[in-house]
């Protein structure tokens, strides 16, 4: 619904445009769409609320530029320090000066630690440590299981308890067994538990105690909600975390959850979970997480992209093109002039929320040497049938493969092509994507 | 940890399950109503801030706001005490519209599919509900259908023995609808009233995986006409706003007939349960309170909604 947040925000700006700073009254109004997004997006309410003041304090008197719309500036801002607030902090694991260094794991059931363990210690082995994996899980059935069946498959150490009486024990033999094996990271898998369960977080500290982790990191799924920030704060109270995994990004649940936590215990998200293979683990991006949270995709460095190259008065003309359905061969070949001078095409593409997920999108989506013969093609057209592609028939198809040095069916997929381009264009400014008012790209 | 703990009535132990819901939703709540004296602006920013930290969901929750300052006006209310009540009697009648209670046709096998994304507690939920339904006098069976998570088979294979009923399973890896096959004609051997079977838990932006479980469901109605009988949808309540979402694809996709929202025992508040209500109209069949045999509780919109505002 915040698909196009810029948009929304436009209108409280429309008088402003070009002229002056940004005051008080309209940089409020802004923020209660900027909150009401951070809300939607699972933020913790008072972290927006600090937030919002925060920013609020740092919009007001910024002067309104020319190039961008207000809306377009008031994001940005958000944008920036959102980026700021979860970036800081080494993202590094430290486990130098141990052997073997253990790596704990903590948070609520099903938040995916025992997943997480298995993608941890495929990610240290490539860096070419020796990992071995320990789950302290006595509890959940075939937890200890689905760990063993993960290590093995990984080639990791695994270490196989002799007896599922007390979860520290099986850590102090898994730390002794791993140092013997000559392995030089432990990975301790523990059992969920709810971080009000007094007794259960009382055998986290007790593990803490006796194997004095190199690491303790929890585990947090992306999807959670409102009270993240409890869950947080308790296992940072009791066990001073290091940092957090982040999982479950592979879904769409905008996050927040990322915001609130690193604001509650002001340590490092260090890694995420991407999906359910044991490589689907990536270093944490903030400036990608603030993009999600605010539920716009790569916008504002297509923004940046699409000021840098388009001219202005030639994207309005081509927007009122795109409305009046009227997008032509010709407008297509000035635009592939255009996209040379803004990078990569399907980079552009991935930017524009909404985009990635059209299933149309994918045969539109040409690789760079396609668009010199895609030039090509259409410099051997005649401009009649540059302006309707309809009258374009077998011959004329056979006479521009010749042209430009291609074959028919390249002519063909170009057509082809290009009418589901024009459909996309439809459904674009039919649907919300008129986010891409100013500045913007008709892809 | 899963002892059958016997004290207590429903209400009683429904109360305990969500005893932090109740402390922190009540309390604020009823430190708002008596710490006030007359229903103002601050009061309705006050119950803003609850209906919100309770994951509501902000726009859902403005509404609520907005509707509640009419019928101040329109009653001309003064006593806060009076609004308590009356969001208390709105967000029951929200609830209301799915308070349908899991009922279970006896003829033949019945079938109750249970999905979800990972990590909301499908199968812990099957195992109470094995439980429950087998203490009910149902003759009911297992079925391994997760072939992809490592151990899941395993797993289920505990719950079957804690409970002892019968699980249908092949290796890891097998095709799921390959076992819900075999699952169907066992259970028509067998005589089993019902079968519960679990699936993978899969994100609901994954295609191909919701093309799985499209496919599951086919082979299952084509061998047992009817089936799935009930498509059970576990919610974690923990999650945020994208709870709607994932309920919204998972109906489109395969069409759920009820919803679980499990995991109700921690600080977590479930007031997404109040906009899933709202917004899908799909019966809430279960509520997860705890860790215990018999901590999965049918929903009843009155005494939940009591049990969050006493």
């Amino acid at each position: 619904m915040f698909e196009s947040l810029t948009e929304k925000l436009d209108p409280i700006f429309r008088k402003l445009k070009g002229r002056g700073r940004l005051d008080e009254e309209n940089v409020r109004q802004a923020m209660k769409d900027i909150r009401m997004a951070l809300l939607e997006a699972d933020v913790n309410f008072k972290v927006v609320k600090d937030f919002t003041e925060d920013v609020r304090s740092r919009a007001v008197g910024q002067e309104v530029f020319e190039s961008i719309t207000p809306g377009q500036q008031i994001v940005k801002i958000v944008h920036d320090r959102l980026v700021e607030l979860m970036g800081g902090g080494s993202s590094h694991l430290r486990l130098a000066n141990r052997f073997p260094a253990p790596i704990m794991l903590v948070g609520l059931q099903g938040c995916g630690k025992t997943t997480t363990a298995a993608k941890l210690a495929h990610h240290l082995s490539e860096k070419g440590r020796r990992v071995s994996l320990v789950s302290a899980d006595i509890y959940r059935p075939a937890a200890i299981e689905q760990l063993k069946i993960l290590a093995k498959e990984l080639g990791a150490g695994f270490f196989e308890p002799r007896d599922l009486g007390d979860a520290v024990r099986i850590c102090v033999e898994a730390i002794g067994e791993a140092h013997a094996k000559g392995y030089d990271t432990v990975i301790i898998d523990t059992a969920g538990r709810l971080h009000i369960d007094s007794e259960m977080m009382e055998e986290l500290k007790r593990i803490q105690n006796a194997v004095n982790p190199s690491e303790i990191l929890l585990v947090a799924d992306a999807m959670s909600g409102q009270d993240a920030v409890s869950v947080a704060e308790r296992f940072n109270e009791l066990l001073g975390i290091d940092g957090v995994i982040l999982t479950k990004m592979d879904g769409d649940a905008r996050g927040g959850a990322a915001l609130s936590v690193k604001a509650v215990t002001g340590k490092p998200i260090k890694f995420v979970g991407m999906g359910e293979k044991v490589d689907a683990i990536e270093v944490f991006h903030p400036e990608r997480m603030a993009s999600r949270i605010l539920g716009m995709g790569d916008i504002l460095t297509l923004v940046e992209k699409a000021q840098f190259a388009v001219d202005e008065k030639e994207a309005r003309e081509l927007e009122k093109k795109i409305r009046q359905d009227s997008f032509s061969l010709e407008d297509f070949r000035n635009q592939l002039t255009q996209i040379k001078k803004m990078g990569s095409l399907k980079d552009m593409l991935g930017m524009i929320p909404g985009l990635g997920k059209m299933k149309a999108l994918k045969n539109v989506e040409p690789d760079e040497k396609e668009l010199v013969r895609t030039a090509a093609i259409i410099d051997s057209m005649t401009r009649k049938e540059r302006l309707n592609y309809q009258i374009i028939d077998g011959q004329r198809r056979k006479r521009i493969a010749l042209g430009s040095g291609t074959t028919v069916q390249d002519v063909n997929r170009l057509l082809k092509n290009y009418a589901e381009m024009r459909k996309i264009m439809k459904k674009m400014t039919k649907g919300g994507m008129k986010s891409l008012r100013k500045g913007n790209f008709p892809f | 940890m899963l002892n059958n703990r016997e004290d207590g009535g429903f209400f009683e132990k429904l109360k305990k399950g969500l005893e932090k819901t109740r402390k922190s939703l009540a309390e604020s709540v009823n430190t708002m109503i008596f710490g006030e004296k007359v229903i103002d602006s601050d009061l309705f920013e006050e119950l803003e801030a609850i209906l919100v930290s309770a994951d509501v969901g902000p726009v859902f929750t403005h509404e609520l706001i907005e509707d509640m300052k009419e019928t101040v006006m329109r009653k001309d209310l003064k006593n806060p005490e009076t609004l308590k009540r009356i969001l208390m009697e709105h967000m029951t009648l929200i609830l209301k519209s799915t308070d349908a209670p899991l009922t279970i046709r006896r003829n033949g096998p019945y079938a109750i599919m249970v999905v979800g994304v990972n990590g909301t507690g499908k199968t812990t939920t099957i195992g109470k509900l094995a439980y429950d339904l087998k203490r009910q006098g149902h003759a009911v069976m297992l079925v391994a259908a997760d072939t992809f998570r490592a151990a899941a088979i395993e797993q289920l294979g505990i719950w079957g023995q804690r409970v002892d009923v019968p699980l249908i399973k092949q290796k890891m890896g097998s095709d799921p609808s390959a076992v819900v096959y075999d699952a169907v004609q066992a259970a028509l051997s067998r005589k089993t009233d019902v079968m519960i079977i679990d699936t993978a838990g899969r994100l609901h932006t994954k295609s191909n995986l919701m093309e799985e479980l499209k496919k599951m469901k086919r082979i299952m109605g084509r061998e047992l006409p009817g089936a799935p009988h009930e498509v059970l949808l576990v919610l974690d309540a923990t999650t945020g706003q994208n709870a709607i979402v994932q309920a919204k694809i998972f109906n489109d996709e395969i069409g759920i007939t009820g919803i679980v929202l499990t995991k109700l025992d921690g600080t977590s508040k479930g007031g997404i349960v109040v906009r899933i209500a709202k917004e899908l109209r799909i019966p809430l069949r279960y509520i997860g309170i705890g860790e215990g045999l018999d901590d999965l509780r049918p929903f009843n919109s009155e005494e939940f909604v009591k049990a969050i505002f006493e």
